[in-house]
């Protein structure tokens, strides 16, 4: 009998945690509906697609090539990352370049990212910083599986 | 003719505020979790991008639910698959008949109560239509011919016998305390004051009546603290081969459950539709104020006030739902027959003890 007393205690207990966290909320809820600024929101919820979370610094997002300064690809087709890359969804066909210090130049480079796990290893893998995953772009999905094989010349002129 | 005008309007607007109530429950309990959880909730739906709050959030369900396939299981028996939900629907959706929603309205020298029929036998009508009200999922349960669905329809069974003694024990206190089974002749009881200035009130009178009747009420309403006939998160319940609009009935009728649930408290516990110290001809307050109203405004006070006390036990419906995990099979096998059904007993026997003295 006493254990079911305590047990009560604690059902009710548990209710007013609730009831408090209601109140709470309904309060900065209905201040902040009649246009009333505060410092604490009634709910941590972000509305996606209008209000965007900031993305950290290091994170690892779609992928772009570098360029040279006079705007080839700073690739030189070494094929490390296509050896490191554990999904195998990148693909590079090396040619020969005129220029004898560069030697090789990528003649196509294809990333298929419905494959991509973006694990950021053929970032680290690169000897010549030509490919990084900084472009801030995190809404990559698309209707056709087509639409996600990237080529050379996208990767290159990617915005940013 | 006149009269019989006068009882189609008090359906037609009973079961429309009923309905209107209910479906948006369906709003009220998604708004409510995601308050209490830190969210924000349902508030995409909009009408040519109006959303106020999401309330056009029950019509999209409504939507979705009606475009659903109507679909039958070949294996079940068509006929009473088909009557199973609504079975369900109709106990639950005829109770609202006898709720009193405020005293009598004078219109043209006409009395008109503001109850659809003022049964002589309400709590027994009620109690019995609620209980018939899981013929519905015992039905479905069979009919399915599916074997987790029938043990779904035995767990609604099994509980409703644990819950319903209890519900029926500790309503006794009440009939003894207010004697008389009409629901309007229980509200009229509550008008007088205790002591000279509380509201006599049966939650005053019964305070362990209401914790048992609010027990087992829940346990009536199949949500989740109680809900093993269902049990949508893990176990296969008794509904699993309904889809759409008929999936939509079962859902439809625990929230009118809630509803009527609300309704039953507030008028047997919490004075029905009357504000404290309100009297025909307006507030008399026990510290010896006036304020005389017309009858008119009475009468609104009056069905204001039932709707906000309806309002607040749904709210703490919804929280109770949002609050508890569900009770194993043979807890609430427990919870019933050795708690509750000893504690109402205690409560009749407390209440003799009292009423003699």
């Amino acid at each position: 009998m006493f254990r079911l007393f305590g047990y009560f205690f604690e059902i009710i207990r548990g209710s007013v945690i609730t009831a408090r966290h209601f109140i709470v909320n309904i309060f900065f809820h209905t201040l902040n509906l009649f246009g009333i600024k505060t410092k604490r929101k009634g709910a941590f919820t972000i509305q996606y697609p209008e209000q965007k979370s900031e993305i950290a610094e290091r994170h690892r997002s779609l992928h772009r090539l570098m360029k040279r300064e006079d705007g080839k690809p700073r690739c030189v087709a070494c094929k490390l990352c296509e050896t490191v890359c554990p999904s195998e969804c990148i693909y590079i066909e090396a040619a020969e370049d005129p220029d004898p210090e560069i030697q090789k130049y990528p003649s196509t480079f294809t990333i298929d990212l419905s494959r991509c796990c973006f694990c950021g290893f053929c970032v680290e893998a690169c000897p010549e910083d030509a490919i990084r995953m900084d472009t801030g772009e995190v809404e990559l999905a698309e209707y056709n599986r087509k639409d996600m094989v990237l080529d050379l010349e996208f990767l290159l002129n990617e915005s940013k | 003719m006149i009269d019989a005008l006068i009882i189609l309007v008090k359906f037609i607007a009973a079961i429309v505020w009923f309905l209107v109530l209910s479906l948006y429950l369906t709003w009220a309990e998604r708004k409510e979790s995601a308050v209490m959880q830190d969210r924000v909730g349902a508030n995409r739906a909009n009408f040519f991008g109006i959303r106020i709050l999401g309330l056009f959030q029950p019509m999209a369900d409504a939507i979705k639910m009606m475009t659903k396939e109507d679909f039958t299981p070949t294996f079940s028996k068509r006929f009473l698959h088909n009557l199973a939900p609504f079975l369900s629907f109709f106990f639950v959706a005829v109770t609202i008949s006898t709720i009193p929603f405020g005293s009598n309205l004078m219109i043209g020298g006409r009395e008109i109560k503001l109850q659809v029929v003022d049964l002589n036998v309400g709590i027994l009508f009620v109690l019995a239509l609620l209980a018939l009200s899981i013929y519905g999922v015992i039905l479905s349960g069979w009919v399915s011919n599916n074997r987790w669905t029938l043990l779904g329809g035995l767990r609604g069974s099994a509980q409703l016998i644990s819950y319903e003694v209890a519900l029926g024990l500790s309503l006794i206190g009440i009939i003894m305390v207010f004697p008389s089974l009409q629901f309007s002749e229980i509200v009229g009881f509550q008008k007088e004051l205790l002591f000279g200035w509380l509201p006599k009130w049966g939650i005053f009178l019964q305070p362990l009546g209401f914790i048992i009747f609010i027990m087992a009420a829940m346990a009536e309403s199949e949500r989740v603290p109680f809900d093993l006939p269902e049990g949508e998160s893990e176990i296969v319940g008794f509904f699993t081969e309904y889809g759409g609009l008929k999936y939509g009935l079962y859902m439809f009728t625990d929230f009118m459950k809630v509803l009527i649930i609300a309704c039953l408290l507030t008028t047997l516990f919490f004075g029905g539709y009357h504000v404290p110290w309100l009297y025909g001809d307006g507030f008399h307050f026990p510290w010896g104020g006036e304020w005389l109203l017309p009858h008119g405004i009475v009468v609104l006070f009056q069905v204001i006030m039932f709707n906000l006390k309806v309002f607040f036990f749904c709210w703490l419906q919804i929280l109770v739902r949002w609050t508890y995990p569900r009770f194993r099979y043979d807890q609430l096998m427990d919870f019933g027959w050795k708690f509750l059904i000893p504690l109402s007993l205690f409560n009749i026997a407390a209440t003799a003890f009292f009423m003699s003295l």
